[in-house]
């Protein structure tokens, strides 16, 4: 019995946090890995587009709830995803057109492209923030528990309570969809495999008769798909801040580092290591360990490896060894 | 005299409409604008070392100017007595612990070969360090943290005069360069970008939390100052007749006596701020001057030109004999530095430190977009650069204002996209930044003065 409250509870507090909160990263990082591996440089505006999107999703969200339009026990944000991944597209297409496209063409090196895109990370914020404020705003509404605590405590009579959000279910769900979608897309469609082919050489690419027009535009849009859902995910499950998504660029950046830049799946299974290493490094396992030993062996102190206030530096603490040891990432990507 | 003529305009428009600020709005708010003008400036020149003269990214610039900050706390605060007592040993313990655990892992690098059991001997005497370092210094902490936490709870600093902060905060900044540069300069551009914005976050983090050392968010305030106070000045005999001399004919218009006392009182109370601010004008100033004759005769020495050659061709530069990885981590070191010493003004100027108030953006990208706009590789354009970029950040958003008034005059005053846009003018710099940054990208990539070389 002991083991089993020993197990909810770290299901809990760790499992079902961390799967979430590395779902949202993992679309975050297969976003920057896109760009990165196609467009090739390192996308500095990466949290600011997804701040974007989740922006037009809310105004989306608020039209509908005005028109009285609901999912039911579902969010409204889901219905307005589609909508604010097509203006997300848009913006993008348009940034592209305006900024990055005079770059890729005069082939500059990657450092410039990099420096640009800080260009557009200071026009998005603004735009962020004057069109909808830096305030904190939560636009979830529906269901908000799958399993109450409590309703699960009285169900199976253990000690500890297994509480499941809505958002984080959703979370998952949509992860898994999207991420299969996705990489049936780039192994098994022809548009994926040219995508594929020019991100592994350009020049190889172009000679087999790839559109470098076509493959530029598509990755555009895989992108602002991948930026809107995972930015509104994270919205649904948290809030939306646009400080915030400002710097969820950086545990994002890292994941997609550690699973090896330019490697899709990779920063996919990178985000759920930097989120599973956030958050077994922060716990205080003081509980576990109650009910693990017996009486005579309770721990005293809270038996926390790093405080909560080193989140952030744990990932990117992982990030810089895996720099060290192996720069290519865990999964290789391209050695920069 | 000639070729110098743009430097000279930049320059000349640049004081212009600083003075204008100071007619239009007023001295005291030109003159702030001014002097973090010149922090920003003193910035810029250790981010154009790295990127302009090397080639080097360096997106921790925050971490840098908060380590330069730290000195300016550790070097100025009284030490707390008590909290030396409380828990100082344990602290002093854990820091020979460190040099110890650091010692032990060289030690074991030098004598044996590279192995597995090398690498689990390395990770063994680390893990068992911290847990031991966790052991030793928990007690310390606690006990350091509990001594008044309203006002101390930390162990304070060494009580010297401010101003030497900013050479150690120069020592702070170079240490934490060297470690950084040791672990990440093999990388190539974007990963260094991307390692050294992280490890900068890190260094945050660190000072955010450590209570001990640096009170985190509780922030420490009332720091000491190399200029006098502005309470002590209105006292002062010889400051109020200077201050009366130099508004004698506007007095002079005042007839009656109490009134023309309450005006003097109003100018002594303005002259007292501004002349503090001037005190902090001239200090920056002579750092300023001294880093750019510096930086300057290294540019055109001939270390300058092996670090172009090395920025401009690695390969080539290598082959010639030079110690590419050496020189790229001396001068990140070098320019690490520089951005420690402008860490520790920054702190002397505002006399309190507030950890929480270091944000990437402010402190790391708008640096570079200095750098990028005055122009990367000529320290007069970097300086340029900080003057210009700081000057546009502070009044975007007057500029902002009127803008919107401008275009929205059609509308009444309770409209609701007039009311929305004026309540998000402050935001209006991001977007003056971001374009301001894309366009000189785009159509003068060598930003405003473009580096200029000539052979002496």
């Amino acid at each position: 019995m002991d083991f089993l409250n020993a197990l909810i509870l770290l299901l809990n507090y760790i499992f079902v946090p961390a799967l979430a909160y590395g779902s949202q990263l993992a679309i975050g990082a297969i976003f920057v890995t896109l760009i990165y591996g196609i467009l090739r440089f390192a996308n500095f505006a990466t949290g600011d587009m997804m701040s974007f999107g989740t922006m037009v999703a809310i105004l989306f969200t608020w039209y509908f709830q005005s028109l009285g339009l609901s999912l039911g026990f579902l969010p409204t944000a889901l219905l307005a995803i589609p909508f604010a991944i097509l203006f997300m597209g848009l913006y993008m297409l348009t940034i592209d057109k305006f900024v990055f496209k005079y770059y890729r063409l005069n082939k500059s090196p990657p450092v410039q492209l990099a420096m640009v895109s800080i260009g557009v990370m200071f026009v998005t914020q603004a735009v962020v923030r004057i069109i909808i404020g830096p305030s904190d705003r939560r636009f979830f509404d529906g269901e908000k528990f799958l399993i109450r605590a409590n309703e699960f405590k009285e169900m199976t009579g253990l000690n500890e309570g297994l509480a499941i959000k809505s958002t984080q279910v959703i979370t998952i769900v949509v992860t898994i969809i999207l991420v299969s979608t996705l990489f049936w897309f780039l192994n098994k469609t022809k548009t994926g495999k040219s995508m594929r082919a020019y991100s592994d050489n350009e020049d190889l690419a172009l000679l087999s008769g790839i559109d470098p027009k076509k493959i530029v535009m598509i990755t555009w849009m895989i992108a602002a798909i991948l930026a809107t859902i995972g930015g509104v995910l994270y919205g649904l499950d948290k809030s939306f801040k646009p400080f915030t998504y400002f710097n969820n660029m950086l545990p994002i950046f890292a994941a997609a580092i550690v699973g090896g830049i330019g490697n899709p799946f990779g920063a996919f299974l990178g985000g759920y290591v930097i989120a599973f290493s956030e958050i077994l490094l922060t716990y205080a396992y003081k509980k576990f360990f109650m009910y693990v030993l017996p009486e005579s062996m309770e721990p005293d102190g809270l038996i926390q490896l790093l405080s909560t206030d080193y989140k952030f530096a744990v990932s990117f603490s992982i990030l810089v060894i895996v720099l060290l040891y192996r720069p290519s990432g865990i999964f290789k990507g391209k050695i920069l | 005299m000639r070729k110098n003529l743009n430097v000279i305009a930049a320059y000349s428009i640049m004081m212009g409409l600083i003075i204008l600020v100071g007619i239009f709005q007023s001295w005291n708010i030109a003159l702030s604008i001014f002097n973090l003008c010149l922090i920003s400036a003193v910035m810029t020149m250790g981010a154009n070392i790295q990127w302009g003269y090397a080639g080097l990214i360096n997106f921790g610039i925050m971490g840098f100017t908060a380590l330069g900050g730290l000195a300016a706390v550790l070097i100025s605060v009284n030490p707390v007595q008590e909290a030396w007592s409380a828990g100082g040993t344990n602290i002093l313990l854990s820091l020979f612990l460190i040099i110890g655990i650091v010692l032990a892992v060289r030690f074991v690098l030098k004598r044996y070969q590279k192995s597995k059991i090398r690498n689990y001997l390395i990770a063994a005497i680390i893990i068992g360090g911290i847990i031991i370092i966790r052991l030793v210094s928990e007690p310390g902490i606690e006990a350091i943290e509990e001594v008044n936490p309203a006002r101390t709870g930390f162990l304070g600093g060494l009580g010297l005069p401010i101003i030497f902060s900013w050479i150690v905060g120069a020592f702070f900044a170079g240490g934490l360069a060297f470690v950084i540069g040791k672990v990440a300069l093999g990388l190539r551009a974007d990963y260094l970008a991307i390692a050294t914005l992280l490890i900068s976050e890190i260094v945050i983090a660190i000072i955010k939390h450590e209570d001990w050392l640096t009170r985190g968010v509780k922030n420490v305030i009332g720091l000491k100052r190399p200029a006098p106070y502005e309470v002590n000045l209105q006292e002062t005999e010889w400051f109020i007749n200077l201050v009366e001399k130099f508004n004698s004919g506007k007095l002079a218009l005042i007839s009656d006596i109490t009134e023309r006392q309450a005006a003097l009182n109003q100018f002594v109370i303005e002259g007292s701020s501004v002349f503090v601010k001037l005190c902090y004008s001239g200090l920056f100033l002579v750092v300023v001057i001294i880093l750019l004759i510096l930086t300057q005769k290294a540019l055109y020495s001939p270390w300058g030109r092996m670090m172009r050659a090395i920025r401009d061709n690695e390969e080539a530069a290598n082959a010639m004999g030079k110690n590419v990885v050496k020189q790229h981590l001396l001068i990140f070191v070098l320019g690490s530095a520089i951005v420690g010493i402008a860490g520790a003004m920054l702190v002397t100027q505002d006399g309190l430190f507030t950890p929480g108030s270091y944000r990437p953006l402010r402190y790391t990208f708008l640096i570079w977009v200095m750098v990028i706009v005055g122009g990367s590789g000529n320290n007069f354009g970097a300086i340029l650069g900080g003057f210009v970029v700081w000057f546009l950040w502070i009044e975007a958003a007057p500029i902002g204002l009127y803008l919107v008034n401008l275009t929205t005059a059609g509308l009444e005053d309770t409209h609701f996209l007039k009311v929305h846009l004026i309540e998000s003018v402050p935001y209006f710099r991001f977007l003056m930044m971001g374009i301001g940054l894309l366009l000189i990208m785009r159509y003068r990539p060598k930003g405003i003065l473009p580096e200029k070389i000539e052979i002496k």
